[in-house]
């Protein structure tokens, strides 16, 4: 078998592969629900109404879709460019690590001027994390797929390291925690006594202007063009290593964000379990979101839907709540195939 | 400082260095394949958490060692067909496809994980292999108790070695893994499919894979934790390359790295404190990429990794 071009996607077919790709992650979840011993039915409907059945629920996803959106931009915006960022997870606790080094007291200024002098911080630690890898790239020829895959490793240890050394929470009765940013540091909850917080909004608002970055900028352009085809692009006299050089800027900027907005919206400090792997599923989120910046927002939301609805589940239905990393892994193999599947013909012989 | 040199002389160490190195040879050689053939493996490390569990399972539910192995080897070809048919005939990004396998096979062993064991706080052990001395050959000074007082899997993985140089240089079926890799429309010519030699080598590469994952749970410890693979399937895709994806020098490159990981534990010791022991396991990790920027330079990838290959395009 292979694949042949279409001439043109049809309506139906932009439709209907994306909905068997749902369908497939539907019908393998439902078998593993079965061999866990529960109706598939009453599960899914849990799910659901554990992510969108109330108002908390409503919230508690949006909360938690908050860091996947900033996480699922940086995605999207380096492997437009072909630039592979494993790394977000990396980038994300060095966004972190930044705002507890700047919010816990160190600076002290009002919040106007405190949470974007920490915004840009943060930012430029994360762009700098990336932008070592994307010159490893440039200059040396080394895959930074390999590189950043490692850095997560390498700052998770580093992190590890702080929060036993200098920025361990000395009232914190031993446990590897930085202190608690102060009051000025913080960022306002949208709602008084829920926990959704005004990095939703940030991570809103960042994807609008990513979204006119890509589509209304020059830089954009020149992103999507060596993302194409970095030779034809060089070829056309785009500097393509001072693309690529920015795109990771952009990308790291991004994933530093989320640990950011983590910190200083939701959890207030800095601890090892800061992000259960938002940095990977950003991958899913970029991917489910066709690496468009406003459909990041969108499958960043669909994803953490899951993520919630299944904990939500798993306290009442015997199954357990690894079935969320199932279904959105399945869904993020089943939707990249769908994807081809829309654009090219499959010719038997 | 002569106590930390010191550490070179001893058989301990070696034979720390060569258990460390088994699983890595192991992953290593798998990659080495998939990678010959034109496709990058990323869903290596969830495989090697897939082959720990399965193999580990199999011997806990009553299987004997060796049908452990060949389950986790079988596990292993499954993810392997799924990631060839996804990357070889619909010709899917490589990256992107070889980042949700690890998410699948490492999610999907979590969950089976918990629905098999749902009660159990502390994972239960088993009867690992144990180490058996060759006779003679062990008795060779400090080299002899490193090299041949190791589990059978160990051996099996020097057998391993061997067996992808053999059969990528000496064979038929070398030859077309190797030119599938390179130039696939030549051999599309001699009247092979580019899409089941592909589709083959991914499936066993990803067996060898899974097999060092077991070596994990069934040879180096008894039972199976959670990220107990950590990141040695990407150290495995920095060593292929720093191999120049020849079986060869990876298992040098193996060894160096195993060698320096079981240095750095036993520094820690002697240095008892004074440096932040994050700073000794961060290096392995540290070590691959100055080992990847040294020799990316001269690397020489195979000419159509990452390349899908379409029927009638050149």
């Amino acid at each position: 078998m292979w694949l042949e071009p279409r001439a043109s996607t049809s309506g139906a077919a932009t439709i209907l592969w994306p909905a068997g790709a749902i369908l497939a992650t539907v019908v393998f979840s439902s078998v593993l629900v079965m061999i866990a011993g529960a109706s598939p039915l009453t599960v899914f409907w849990l799910v659901a109404k554990g992510a969108a059945g109330s108002q908390f629920a409503l919230l508690e996803t949006l909360t938690r879709a908050t860091p996947l959106i900033f996480t699922g931009l940086a995605v999207a915006v380096a492997f437009r460019a072909r630039l592979w960022n494993i790394g977000a997870e990396a980038q994300l606790y060095l966004g972190a690590v930044m705002t507890v080094v700047l919010g816990t007291g160190a600076v002290t200024l009002p919040s106007a001027g405190l949470i974007p002098l920490i915004m840009l911080a943060a930012m430029l630690t994360g762009a700098l994390a990336l932008l070592g890898p994307a010159i490893l790239k440039t200059r040396f020829g080394v895959d930074e797929v390999v590189t950043t895959l490692l850095l997560n490793f390498i700052v998770l240890l580093f992190v590890s390291m702080l929060l036993e050394g200098p920025l361990k929470d000395p009232t914190g009765l031993g446990w590897p925690q930085s202190k608690r940013v102060i009051a000025e540091a913080q960022l306002p909850r949208l709602i008084k006594g829920k926990r959704l917080h005004f990095g939703f909004v940030l991570a809103i608002v960042s994807a609008v202007i990513v979204w006119v970055i890509m589509k209304k900028t020059v830089l954009g352009y020149e992103m999507r063009a060596v993302g194409h085809n970095a030779e034809a692009a060089r070829f056309a006299g785009i500097p393509v290593n001072r693309v690529i050089a920015k795109t990771a800027l952009l990308s790291g900027g991004l994933a530093a964000l989320a640990g950011f907005s983590e910190v200083a919206g939701l959890k207030g400090n800095l601890t090892l379990d800061l992000s259960p792997g938002y940095g990977y599923t950003g991958i899913v989120v970029a991917m489910l979101a066709m690496l468009n910046p406003l459909g990041v927002i969108a499958a960043a939301i669909f994803v953490a839907g899951i993520f919630v609805g299944a904990d939500a589940m798993s306290r009442s239905a015997n199954v357990p709540s690894y079935i969320a990393e199932v279904m959105v892994a399945t869904s993020l193999l089943t939707m990249v195939a769908a994807i081809m599947l829309m654009r090219y013909r499959v010719r038997w012989r | 400082m002569t106590e930390a040199f010191e550490i070179l002389f001893t058989a301990s160490f070696w034979v720390a260095a060569i258990r460390i190195a088994s699983p890595l040879i192991f992953a290593t050689m798998g990659e080495l394949i998939c990678e010959r053939a034109g496709v990058l493996n990323l869903g290596i490390e969830g495989i090697m958490v897939a082959g720990a569990f399965s193999g580990w399972f199999t011997v806990y539910m009553g299987g004997d060692l060796w049908t452990g192995v060949l389950v986790a080897a079988m596990t292993g070809a499954l993810f392997g067909l799924l990631h060839g048919f996804l990357t070889v005939p619909l010709g899917l990004s490589q990256h992107v496809t070889g980042i949700g396998i690890t998410l699948l096979a490492s999610s999907l062993t979590y969950f089976t994980y918990r629905i098999l064991l749902p009660e159990v706080t502390s994972p239960p052990k088993i009867e690992p292999f144990q180490p058996f001395a060759v006779p003679v050959l062990s008795d060779i000074p400090v080299l002899g108790p490193a090299l041949f007082n190791q589990t059978p899997l160990t051996y099996l993985a020097y057998l391993t070695v061997a067996a992808v140089a053999f059969m990528l240089y000496r064979t038929p079926v070398g030859v077309a893994v190797r030119a599938v890799g390179e130039n696939p429309s030549a051999v599309e010519a001699q009247g092979i499919s580019v899409t089941a030699v592909r589709i083959g080598a991914v499936m066993a590469g990803s067996a060898l894979m899974a097999i060092g994952g077991a070596f994990l749970t069934m040879s180096a410890f008894n039972s199976f934790f959670f990220e107990m693979i950590n990141g040695r399937g990407w150290i495995a895709i920095a060593l292929v390359v720093f191999g120049s994806w020849r079986p060869g020098k990876a298992l040098i490159g193996a060894i160096l790295f195993a060698a320096f990981d079981a240095y750095q534990v036993r520094l820690q010791q002697i240095t008892g404190g004074v440096i932040p022991y994050q700073i000794f396991l961060m290096m392995p990790f540290v070590l691959s990429i100055v080992a990847l920027v040294v020799v990316a330079r001269r690397a020489t990838y195979p000419k159509a990794l990452m390349i899908p290959y379409q029927k009638g395009e050149r």
